[in-house]
């Protein structure tokens, strides 16, 4: 118990110092470098900017090769699985779409999607396991498992330097304002938005971190922390937790509308699945 | 299925120049210094060497130790003066190893 509360202190006097305290000019200064980095150019449109420049010039190194990119060697195991035949039907993925370079190009934009089936948004993931359960009579594969985050990577990787533009309007229009709501809302023990860190401090340190404006134009991505790649689900639940909110669930329905609005909030920036973060 | 390193060399070069050969080698890294939710050590588990040899000749060798990240990368140059085949091999604390070629044409 003496250990809990020492850590929610910890984690108020962390939190508190930001959105009380003046920047520090230093860390401003910083992060204005890297904004003025020419590399960077590609990843920033008007005011908004991809979670890349606020990396270091060694993690922006691991995403900018495909050999050094660790998530990659999860999208070679799904290109694997594109093509191998799995369930009753006696099909894989590449029996109807052939070639996934063309078939998926732009498909990052469409989802979440809304689905007349089930009156909801869907996101990719459920999509790929409808593929995977209805047209070729196969398992579905768990939400963070290796196969659906190669999977998710590489249908996303097709869209790599498209900018991110999705539907929020028609029936996807509801789900998008509930998702635009769950982001202003402050939350948990904390009783701090996503907006309160990722709007209101943009550039400012939250403990060792820098915090970015939390684009998801990069996921799903590989994080230095996880050693592996991660679903953007995973990371609400993060962010959730990171200020003693109670997380939903990878796939939730509050998670999938608030992909929607992250997902808008992203119009413009440029596709960079896989990317790598710290 | 499981996943496989990833290893870039260039398909052919003239005789004399200088390449660069990356790899990638998927791996947890276990260090040995961290405790499951029980309190209980989690054993060490790393690729503990990677050996690079050319047409049978040693190439590179480097021994890994715990601190090295996840998935570790390796890359190097080599002055290329004949056409022939890399052959790459990770090995393990278990003894497993992974081994992966890659063949160039040199004019
Ligand atoms: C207490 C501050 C805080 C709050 C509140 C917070 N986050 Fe984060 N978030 C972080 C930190 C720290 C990181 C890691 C560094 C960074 O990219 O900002 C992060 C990263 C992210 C990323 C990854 C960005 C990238 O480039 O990969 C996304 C997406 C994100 N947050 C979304 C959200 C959403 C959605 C909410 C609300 C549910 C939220 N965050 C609430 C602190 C916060
Ligand atoms: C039996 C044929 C068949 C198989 C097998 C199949 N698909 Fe499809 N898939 C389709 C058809 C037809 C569509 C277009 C209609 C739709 O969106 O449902 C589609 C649509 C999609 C979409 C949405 C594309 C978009 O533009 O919105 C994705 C993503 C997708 N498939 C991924 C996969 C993956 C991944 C696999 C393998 C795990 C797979 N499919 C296997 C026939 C198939």
């Amino acid at each position: 118990m003496k250990y809990r509360t020492l850590y929610i202190c910890t984690a108020l006097l962390g939190f508190g110092l930001v959105v009380s305290c003046t920047p520090i000019v230093e860390e401003m200064t910083e992060v204005e470098k890297r904004a003025a980095d020419p590399r960077n150019k590609t990843h920033m449109v008007g005011d908004k900017a991809s979670g890349y420049v606020y990396m270091t010039s060694q993690t922006r190194d691991m995403q900018d090769d495909d050999i050094a990119n660790p998530a990659f060697t999860w999208i070679d195991l799904a290109e694997e699985k594109w093509s191998k035949v799995e369930g009753k039907a006696g099909k894989s993925c590449a029996s109807c779409h052939q070639d996934v370079n063309k078939a998926m190009k732009g498909v990052a934009n469409k989802y979440p999607q809304y689905d007349p089936e089930s009156k909801k948004l869907i996101a990719l993931q459920v999509k790929i396991n409808r593929e995977r359960t209805k047209r070729m009579g196969a398992k579905p594969w768990k939400w963070e498992s290796d196969q659906m985050l190669g999977m998710a990577a590489l249908v996303k990787l097709q869209s790599r330097g498209m900018p991110v533009n999705v539907k929020i309007d028609g029936p996807a229009k509801p789900f998008f304002e509930k998702g635009k709501e769950f982001y202003n809302q402050r939350r948990g023990l904390l009783d701090m938005a996503c907006a309160n860190c990722h709007v209101d401090n943009a550039g400012n340190m939250a403990r060792s971190n820098v915090l970015s404006q939390g684009m998801i134009n990069g996921f799903p991505v590989y994080r230095l922390k996880w050693q592996k790649p991660g679903s953007v689900h995973r990371r609400f639940i993060g962010c959730n937790k990171q200020v003693r909110a109670t997380p939903y669930k990878r796939g939730s329905e509050e998670y999938t509308n608030l992909e929607l609005f992250l997902m808008w909030r992203a119009s413009g920036l440029n596709w960079e699945t896989p990317a790598v973060r710290n | 299925m499981a996943r496989k390193p990833r290893v870039k060399v260039p398909s052919s070069a003239k005789k004399g120049d200088v390449i660069q050969i990356k790899t990638l080698a998927p791996h947890k890294m276990e260090t040995g210094q961290r405790k499951n939710k029980k309190g209980k050590k989690i054993p060490r588990f790393i690729i503990n060497k990677l050996e690079v040899t050319f047409n049978g000749k040693p190439l590179v060798t480097a021994d890994l130790h715990p601190a090295i990240s996840a998935n570790p990368y390796f890359a190097f140059f080599n002055r290329v003066t004949e056409s022939g085949s890399f052959k790459f091999v990770w090995t393990d604390d278990k003894g497993k190893s992974i081994t992966t070629s890659k063949s160039i044409k040199v004019a």
